[in-house]
């Protein structure tokens, strides 16, 4: 369904994409994680056909954004980051507007805005002016405008930046209905746990180059046989800090000075870390807590790209 | 003509102009500057002649005069209305959404050079009872005031056109106004001194008049002179015997803003959208 080749984009002597390749099939949902200024926008520009690619193509249905524009805009809805609205325009006529910007009829218009209304909860709201709705809200319309054309993919820049935990929660719902209908969707968030729980598929970007692409699974395997563990304790941390550097199954130790606690990847089996409890208890370390907290997203995250750099 | 109605931009920029109520301020203003204007006249000259009526020649003169109010009009309004089209949409970020439609790069031209035509028209045929009075008073036929309106019909299209163009190919509203005011005042002022300088030139150099058809392409590019000649027929042989060029103004201004206008639509549909397939 996608097909991106040998992408790139330049600026000046800088990169902003080089050489990105990736292929999607009908109906995944793509997650798409990277620090800022790694270049998810930049691809989801080039793809939405707003932005020219210094070299590579990309396709949407088979259709290439470079020579095939117009086909490629029929086959996408595209939201981007930041987005405005016009006053003076109810939210109703927002969306009939870019329906017919689409060449819906007004008989289609007129019965599948409420629809559209109705799945991003905005029912209530269709006679208000869009630039006094929240920003919570606007963000669903614009969701909802993406749809008016029943696109089969949909390319979401951070589509829940902004959005209260609640609001996220009914974006995701209204994205895992989406995927249901058999969209491809590509969603790109800074919000990875998020991403974790719908996503088929995640994509690590990382300097304009895509460093890392699997199921949500493999690229968490990635890390696997590595457990996060964080030890609180009262007293003096760095000496607890020097303890545990001693031991040989342990790698990445930071000490957190406000949580007065230490944190580290342990490799060690669970035998090993209930000896290093026991170890640390007769080293007198005064633990208050010896957790080990989840590898998530995150974290795979903030390792992928520290590999990268 | 039904794809004329129902482009989507034009629908919404009507929509959206006329819910302000800027608009109808606007409307308002205007006629009552016409107004004061007209009905002032009136006064003065029925007071000061003691006659008490209005005479046919001074009905000609109010026609002119309110002839030059409206063109200045269309001159200062039309950058006002179209160098912010497509600028303001990027500045408010509400280009790109509307990039991403199916929608051709002429429409959205299309609409947006219509919107803002339609709304000068507006303000023309909301002005037309007023000039209505000159009729009462006799001195101008009717048809001679249609071809004036066909005119400013042309002017406004082209430098509809223009600012349009500029509001495509410079990011920042503000540069796009004052390019477009730029080109106005060019076209309006500039051109005119061009051809009083040439003409000027041409007499005191060669002692005789020589031929000088540059000169005469500036005067007949002028919107002033062009009102002036629609206005009086027959002024424009002092154009004639200052150039030595015997070609009629009006269809040399035609032809000229007419290139303009599709000069400009033109550049304007390129520019609209990123070329997706240019190989540098
Ligand atoms: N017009 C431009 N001129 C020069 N550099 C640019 C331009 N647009 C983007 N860049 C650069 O391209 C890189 C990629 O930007 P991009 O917006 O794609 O990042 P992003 O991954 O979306 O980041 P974020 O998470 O902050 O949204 C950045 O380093 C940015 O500075
Ligand atoms: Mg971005």
């Amino acid at each position: 369904m996608i097909e991106i080749k040998g992408l790139s984009k330049k600026y000046g002597a800088f990169y902003a994409l080089n050489d990105l390749n990736l292929t999607l099939q009908e109906g995944t949902v793509f997650g798409f994680v990277g620090a800022n200024g790694a270049g998810k926008s930049t691809t989801f520009s080039i793809l939405a056909t707003l932005l020219q690619p210094t070299s590579g193509d990309a396709f949407v249905n088979g259709k290439s954004v470079r020579t095939d524009a117009n086909e490629v805009r029929k086959q996408i809805g595209y939201m981007p980051d930041f987005f405005g609205v016009y006053d003076q325009l109810k939210a109703n006529e927002y969306l009939d507007f870019y329906g017919a910007s689409y060449g819906i009829s007004e008989a289609e218009r007129k019965i599948l805005i409420p629809q559209l209304l109705e799945l991003v909860n905005l029912t209530h709201k269709r006679y208000e002016y869009v630039d006094l709705l929240s920003r919570g809200m606007k963000q669903r319309l614009c969701l909802a405008r993406s749809l008016i054309h029943d696109p089969k993919v949909l390319i979401l820049d951070e589509p829940a930046s902004g959005l209260d935990p609640r609001a996220r929660v009914e974006m995701r719902d209204i994205l895992k209905q989406l995927k249901g209908m058999g969209k491809t969707i590509l969603i790109s968030s800074h919000i990875l746990p998020e991403l974790a729980e719908m996503c088929d598929e995640i994509g690590v970007i990382d300097g304009g180059r895509l460093i890392a692409h699997g199921s949500v699974s493999e690229i968490q395997s990635k890390l696997a046989g590595e457990r996060h563990i964080t030890v609180k304790v009262k007293g003096l941390l760095e000496n607890v800090a020097t303890f545990f550097e001693e031991d040989p199954f342990i790698s990445s130790i930071e000490m957190h000075l406000e949580k007065n606690a230490v944190t580290f990847n342990y490799r060690g089996t669970e035998d090993d870390q209930i000896n290093l409890l026991k170890k640390a208890m007769d080293h007198s370390i005064k633990v208050i807590s010896f957790s080990e907290t989840e590898t998530d997203l995150e974290d795979v995250f903030m390792e992928i790209t520290k590999g990268a750099k | 003509m039904k794809q004329v109605f129902s482009n989507p931009v034009l629908v919404k920029e009507i929509k959206l102009r006329f819910r302000s109520p800027k608009s109808f301020i606007g409307i308002l203003f205007y006629l009552i500057a016409m107004c004061i204007f007209v009905f002032g006249f009136i006064l003065l000259t029925t007071q000061f002649s003691g006659t008490g009526y209005f005479r046919p020649e001074e009905s000609f003169f109010m026609f002119t005069m309110l002839t030059y109010i409206q063109l200045g009009l269309i001159l200062f309004i039309t950058p006002g209305l179209t160098a912010g089209a497509i600028s303001t949409e990027r500045e408010k970020q509400t280009l790109n959404i509307l990039l991403t439609t199916s929608q051709t790069s002429f429409q959205i031209i299309f609409g947006k050079l219509t919107s803002s035509i339609a709304f000068l028209l507006l303000l023309l045929i909301a002005g037309l009872p007023i000039y209505s009075m000159v009729f009462l008073f006799g001195g101008v036929s009717p048809s001679q005031l249609g071809i004036i309106f066909l005119f400013f019909f042309l002017t406004m299209l082209a430098i509809g056109s223009i600012g349009i163009m500029y509001s495509t190919i410079i990011r920042k509203t503000i540069v796009s106004m004052i390019a477009t005011y730029g080109t106005m005042i060019f076209l309006s002022a500039v051109t005119g001194f061009i051809y009083l300088v040439i003409t000027g030139m041409n007499t005191m150099v060669a002692g005789s008049i020589s031929s000088s058809p540059v000169g005469h392409f500036f005067a007949s590019i002028n919107p002033v002179v062009l009102v002036l000649t629609l206005v009086s027929p027959g002024s424009d042989t002092f154009i004639t015997d200052t150039t030595k060029v015997d070609f009629p103004i009006w269809v040399g201004y035609a032809i000229f803003y007419i290139c303009i206008t599709a000069f400009a639509i033109f550049i304007s549909v390129k520019k609209l959208r990123v070329n997706m397939n240019r190989t540098k």
